[in-house]
């Protein structure tokens, strides 16, 4: 929702990491799934019967709509906060420690991959468990959902960016004695400020989805219902109100636009100093709220005191002056400390592997496995149909939007809200019409996976297609190049990096819809496709938790093989070869 | 060693080397058995090559690295992070670009805790002094490089140190601007108005080592060495164009360009000459030059600090080009002078395809890398070589930035002579041209 696309999500490509998944991959994948198995046979002990839970009950009442609104909005913000706090501890410490890096960020890696509904399974059962009987165990829960919807993106670009870091400015605020904690809010923070406001807003956007999923789930026979836009949904699909769910799309629509206008673009506005550029340019991103802000004497003078007090913050001098000499060069790092660490990696890595497959094979065969990796073949055959679909359709829009620079100003954020728009609202629509004419379950829910994802792909493509230089475009003119050719040979090899970004985001949008669009229902009427997500889904709401770590734990692998074998090698090409300018 | 520290002695560096670890072998060595005295009232250049250590010797006195051997003393405290009372301006300025230029100047005096209204008159003092007035809430996008350098001294200047390092200060600006600020700092220095007791400065300009120094410390490259030490007692302001000021930057430039020895870092096994570092000047740049040096005024002779005036070039720049030249067998560099052979002689004649055999020739048979990827192509059946193969074997003799730079360098000229083909993405070297 941006003024201007910034057009590098910094999540993708580690600088020099092997495509290959690699011993540091496994040994996350192996902690994550240990760790999942540990909560849900803590929850399992403890077995305190979940379904006591007094949560005030929803209303299909429009007049309660902006109190839902509100409420929704709150734990989003809520999340953001967290995601904020999480994300300057964790890249902080992978980026300023070695040892901490080997694991941590192959674990980041991985933890972007874990399907986010997945996770609301285990943490429902988790903080209901905290808090016995109270809406606040609930509340924690889905704000935890929308937190790793958000999280991981923002860490890995504040990381790369804290390794990215200039050598002379490295330099500079060494020599002038900052310390660690100046250090990193003076100099590490505002150079990561641009990186980080579009991950967050790229979260914030995807969020938006999460929260709606996870404000009405049921796991086995416990069901959740948050006051919220999400849980209105919820009630009106079970009711079979659509026009509640016309409604709650209003709603829906009303409050990203003002998070929109009020939130984000003053937030982008300001940020533009953060760029680091040493030259002018030409356009900056302009906020009617920050100018009014800027403009009003009274607004500025309450923020006075406020900035001061972040300035006195960021000025406390903690950690080391002018750290000595850089860690590399200083000593080499100690080999036994190395070896204890990489010891204590193994063995946790190991104890992990071993309670995860003590656990699944305590209930699941080698049958069980099969079904679950075949399941998640159909979903793959699903993610790559749709996003060649969505792609056959929307590179040739973009293009032809792209190309006019007055209509892609115009068009442009139009496509990002719909890219921030919760699409599981819009499911209910697409049910109706395929309970009405009884169309076939495992073709037609399908688009629903791609419903919100595929205006990445548009996006993108309409940003590569503006910043196409036009002397290049001219040559293609003056040499007559047209049709098939000047496709080929002249605009996808153009937008080819633009188009990658959008289709990587989309797919792994795409994974995660899976869980919410292989199965649907309107009324009492069940629809159930066959696929990873629907397996998931139901294993979720029968309670049946072993199939639902094994269900993501084969997402996990399928999503990271896909985005190493496919994705990366791509990413990496257009960088390299097709990279513009 | 205490003892020995006198009172106006700042600095006293000892015997300090720096080596970087390689991939193999023995490490590189950069910097080797450097002592320098730092007086109050000095300013001293250390003046050289790319690639002599010089930078490594400021960033060491700065308390940004440390040497491998021997001992840094700053005021009689050996140096292990930034002393206080040492501060920097960098060739690139290194401002913080989200803060104004007010900000830029208080950040050091923040970090050293200094209380809110002394930093703002502070900082106010140095930007007036520096001329910076006026533009105290601009961004450093907003100003011209010439004046984001003002900045970095200002920066440098408020938290009154009494040695200030300067890495090559002025050699990202223009000629005009350069020569402005050198002036404007040369007049605050002989007017005493600059709170500082000394300066040390990097250049690889002889001319201003020569216009602003008061002792020069010549380096030699590979590894970095101090090769001669000059006084220069003109008194400021200096007039470039009086003649003692030209013969000393002459004679510079003679000694900088006396043994031409070719950057060998070692000689192994693996037979002589492979360990050659090459940069990365294009066969149009040589060929140029060639064509310059055979043309009038100077028909196949010239004098370098001339010739880098009328070229525009920098003294490191032309050094790199005439050496190339030298080994490539087409020229001739002694005494400050660049003579051309027969051969750069003929070169100039040439058509376009002569010119590439000639050029194809003097390769294979005065560039050993080349001369030994065209063997390894001939003898495979393949006719194709990785070019893993090569780099491992220079990266036995140099560093890894080195024997990347010198295998592009290698792709680009055997491409020009049609020696051989590279393929860029599966980094293949064969003999097969694409017809």
């Amino acid at each position: 929702m941006g003024v201007r696309v910034p057009i590098q999500t910094n999540q993708f490509l580690p600088i020099g990491r092997r495509f290959l998944p690699n011993i540091w991959d496994c040994a996350a994948l192996l902690l994550i799934v240990g760790v999942m198995v540990l909560i849900v046979h803590g929850g399992e002990q403890i077995s305190v019967p979940l379904s006591a839970l007094n949560s005030p009950p929803v209303s299909l009442d429009p007049a309660n709509l902006p109190e839902y609104a509100l409420r929704t909005t709150l734990r989003m913000l809520t999340a953001m906060a967290c995601s904020l706090v999480f994300t300057f501890a964790y890249a902080a410490l992978a980026a300023k420690s070695r040892r901490a890096e080997m694991v941590l960020i192959p674990l980041l890696d991985i933890l972007q991959s874990v399907p986010i509904l997945g996770f609301l399974t285990f943490t429902v059962v988790f903080f209901l468990n905290l808090f016995p009987g109270r809406v606040l165990g609930a509340e924690l829960a889905c704000v935890f959902a929308i937190f790793t919807s958000q999280a991981w993106n923002m860490t890995f670009s504040l990381y790369q960016s804290m390794r990215n870091v200039p050598k002379d400015l490295n330099e500079a605020s060494r020599s002038f004695h900052l310390g660690g904690w100046q250090r990193f809010w003076r100099l590490d923070v505002p150079f990561a400020m641009p990186g980080l406001i579009w991950n967050a807003m790229i979260s914030m956007s995807g969020g938006w989805f999460f929260v709606v999923a996870s404000e009405a789930i049921t796991v086995g026979n416990t069901t959740i219902t948050l006051p919220g836009i999400g849980s209105y949904v919820a009630l009106g699909i079970q009711q079979r109100d659509l026009a509640a769910i016309g409604y709650a799309i209003l709603a829906m629509l009303l409050v990203i636009i003002a998070y929109d206008q009020l939130l984000f673009r003053p937030i982008v506005a300001w940020a533009d100093k953060f760029r680091f550029e040493q030259t002018a340019s030409g356009t900056e991103p302009t906020s009617w709220v920050l100018d009014l802000f800027r403009r009003t004497r009274v607004l500025r003078s309450l923020s006075g005191p406020f900035g001061a007090l972040l300035r006195s913050l960021s000025n406390l001098r903690l950690g080391r002056r002018g750290i000595a000499i850089a860690r590399s060069a200083a000593r080499p790092p100690s080999r036994v400390a190395d070896a204890v660490w990489l010891a204590v990696v193994i063995v946790g890595c190991c104890y992990a592997g071993f309670i995860a497959l003590r656990y699944l094979s305590a209930t699941l065969g080698f049958a069980d496995l099969l079904s679950a990796v075949g399941q998640g073949l159909i979903t793959l055959t699903r993610v790559v149909v749709l996003i060649a679909l969505a792609s056959l359709i929307w590179v040739p829009v973009g293009v032809w939007i792209g190309l006019r620079p007055k209509l892609a100003e115009r068009v442009q954020p139009v496509v990002q809200f719909l890219a921030a728009f919760p699409a599981n609202l819009a499911f209910p629509v697409f049910v109706v019409a395929i309970v009405r004419y009884g169309l076939n379950v495992d073709v037609f829910l399908s688009p629903l996976m791609i419903l919100g994802t595929q205006w990445y792909i548009l996006f993108n493509v309409i940003a590569g297609a503006s910043a196409f230089p036009s002397d290049l475009r001219e040559v293609a003119g003056s040499f007559h190049v047209r049709g098939w050719r000047w496709w080929i040979k002249v605009v996808l090899p153009g937008i080819f990096p633009y188009y990658i970004t959008g289709a990587v985001t989309a797919s792994g949008g795409s994974w995660n819809a899976s869980i919410v669009a292989e199965v649907a229902s309107w009324g009492d009427t069940q629809l159930r496709a066959n696929g990873l997500g629907a397996y998931i889904a139901t294993a979720t709401s029968d309670g049946d938790f072993p199939r639902v770590v094994l269900g993501i734990a084969v997402m996990c692998i399928l999503v990271t093989l896909f985005n190493r074998l496919l994705w990366r090698p791509l990413y990496a090409f257009g960088e390299r070869r097709l990279r513009l300018g | 060693m205490l003892d020995t520290v006198s009172q106006t002695d700042l600095l006293d560096i000892r015997g300090v080397s720096r080596s970087f670890p390689k991939g193999s072998g023995e490490d590189l060595v950069v910097l080797q058995d450097v002592d320098l005295k730092l007086r109050t009232g000095e300013i001293v250049g250390l003046l050289g090559r790319s690639g002599s250590g010089k930078s490594t010797l400021l960033r060491i006195i700065a308390g940004l690295t440390s040497p491998s051997t021997g001992t840094a003393h700053y005021r009689g405290a050996p140096i292990d992070g930034p002393p206080d009372g040492i501060s920097m301006v960098f060739q690139s300025f290194a401002l913080f670009p989200w803060l104004t230029v007010l900000q830029n100047v208080e950040l050091g005096l923040e970090a050293l805790g200094v209380e809110r209204t002394e930093r703002r008159t502070r900082a106010l003092a140095a930007i007036d002094l520096i001329g910076l007035d006026g533009y105290e809430s601009a961004y450093p996008k907003e100003l011209s490089g010439g004046m984001r350098q003002r900045v970095g001294f200002a920066r440098a200047l408020v938290v009154h140190p009494d040695l200030m390092l300067m890495d090559e200060p002025f050699s990202a600006l223009d000629v005009l601007t350069a020569e402005t600020l050198r002036t404007d700092l040369v007049e605050l220095w002989i007017e005493r108005r600059l709170p500082i007791k000394s300066v040390l400065m990097v250049t690889h300009n002889i001319e201003e080592a020569v216009l602003m120094c008061d002792r020069i410390l010549v380096f030699s490259s590979n590894p970095g060495r101090v090769a001669a030490e000059i006084k220069v007692d003109f008194p400021h302001p200096r007039n470039r164009l009086d003649p003692a000021f030209r013969q000393l930057v002459d004679s510079i430039y003679a000694r900088m360009t006396q043994r031409p020895e070719p950057k060998i870092a070692a000689e192994g096994a693996a037979g002589p000459g492979i360990g050659l570092v090459l940069n990365a000047l294009s066969s149009n740049l040589l060929a140029g030059l060639i064509e310059t040096l055979a043309g009038g005024p100077y028909h196949g002779r010239a004098d370098l600090p001339v010739l880098a005036e009328s070229l525009q070039m920098e003294a490191d720049e032309l050094f790199h080009l005439a050496e190339t030249l030298q080994l490539l067998r087409f020229a001739q560099v002694s005494e400050g002078d660049i003579v051309l052979t027969d051969a750069g002689r003929r070169f100039a004649d040439l058509d376009t395809d002569d010119r590439k055999k000639l050029f194809a020739d003097h390769l294979v048979n005065y560039v050993p890398l080349v001369g030994l990827i065209r063997r390894v192509l001939d003898e495979r059946p393949s006719h194709t070589a990785p070019a893993a193969r090569f780099r491992n074997e220079l990266e036995d003799y140099m560093s890894e930035d080195y024997a990347d730079e010198t295998l592009k360098t290698v792709v680009s000229w055997g491409r020009y002579a049609e020696l051989f083909a590279y393929d860029e993405q599966s980094e293949l070297f064969s003999l097969e041209n694409p017809h």
